[in-house]
């Protein structure tokens, strides 16, 4: 009775809820579990890619899997030195 | 028709692989099946003694496999149900005395030489070497998992190493659910578990402590008729079968009183609640 009463004032919830969207993050981490192997690749990609529109060294290049509350991103930090020249860019 | 292997596999221990793998395997040998179940969990030997068996044991499976005795001499013949025998694990050896290329062989050997219709393999917790070997000749997979979070969260990572050995269509088996305790939205539901590791349902198994009492005598649950668990263990087993009957918890719904409150729309009002 005494139960029913406290579940009554919670809002008639049961603990199952919180125990879904736990899990539900849980495995959305899991999942997205990548080897550094794959990162480095990435990485290496990434560099590429970018320094042909920006002056950046591969060594300042910082890549990983941020796990925030709600949400997996994956962050990447990488500092600009300076524009690279038109001409050279968007062609090669 | 070759036989079929499954691997009851969980990645969480103590979910109740070897409880599902004896009952399972009688509950097919009951339906007049050849059945074998191996316990591949070498150096921790349980399904014999879960089976009631563990007087009977001369040889086991890494004897087989390293050709010290002849396959049949290992396998031990059930006492009560007609065509199912037990491959007992090596209770002194440990996980490394096989490795899975042997176990796909074994397998093999039990389904042409033996004529296993059914191969049933229990596999050990984890996922490391062991779990790779019992999952080696298995041509398909029944994941295993109660409704608790640890237990749900291996049973993902055992999805994902599975389909990493290129199987991708295992089964999922919930055990040890309570009613009354997803009535009160403090369990998760079947719908709840799927929608989560987004593989098919084989079966639910509900709590049941005359499990407890079975175990301790040795005897599978599924001899016993009145126990909700027995009838879950034998709708899987026709299940596995190929016939479409009804998972635990499904005929709730169209049972006497819920048809009676349906027909007055009291069940309208309760699922509007929600």
């Amino acid at each position: 009775m005494f139960e029913a009463v406290v579940r009554w004032l919670r809002g008639g919830q049961g603990s199952k809820d919180v125990c879904k969207s736990r899990l539900k993050l849980i495995l959305a981490y899991d999942r997205t579990e990548i080897s550094p192997e794959i990162l480095d690749a990435l990485k290496e990609d990434m560099f590429l890619t970018i320094s042909k529109y920006f002056d950046i060294k591969e060594d300042d290049v910082v890549m990983n899997i941020s796990k925030s509350e709600e949400t997996v991103a994956l962050m990447a930090n990488i500092p600009i030195l300076g524009m690279k020249k038109q001409s050279v860019s968007i062609d090669s | 028709m070759p036989g079929k292997s499954f691997v009851i596999t969980s990645g969480k221990g103590g979910v109740g692989k070897t409880t599902i793998t004896s009952n399972l395997g009688t509950a097919l040998a009951i339906r007049g099946k050849k059945v074998c179940v191996v316990d591949a969990d070498i150096g921790l030997r349980n399904l014999d003694v879960v089976m009631g068996l563990e007087n009977r044991v001369v040889y086991d499976l890494v004897q087989v496999i390293e050709g010290e005795c002849r396959l049949r001499q290992a396998l031990i013949k059930h006492k009560r149900a007609e065509g199912l025998f037990l491959l007992p694990a090596s209770q002194t050896r440990n996980k490394d005395a096989i490795i899975p290329e042997q176990m796909k062989e074994l397998i093999r050997r039990l389904k042409e030489e033996e004529e296993f219709e059914y191969i049933l393999v229990d596999c050990p917790a984890g996922i490391e070497h062991g779990f790779k070997n019992a999952i080696a000749g298995a041509d398909d997979a029944l994941i295993v998992t109660t409704p608790e979070i640890s237990a749900i969260r291996d049973a993902d990572r055992i999805i994902g190493l599975l389909q990493a050995e290129e199987m991708y269509d295992p089964k999922l088996i919930i055990n040890r659910l309570s009613l009354d305790m997803v009535k009160k939205k403090d369990m998760m539901d079947k719908e709840d578990i799927i929608d989560i590791l987004a593989i098919k349902l084989i079966g639910v198994i509900p709590e049941d402590e005359q499990i407890i009492v079975s175990t301790n005598k040795g005897e599978a649950i599924v001899f016993a008729d009145s126990s909700g668990s027995a009838s879950a263990f034998r709708r899987i087993a026709r299940r596995l079968e190929g016939e479409n009957v009804p998972i635990y918890g499904e005929e709730e719904n169209g049972g006497f009183f819920a048809r009676i409150k349906k027909l007055f729309g009291l069940e309208r009002k309760e699922t509007n609640n929600v």
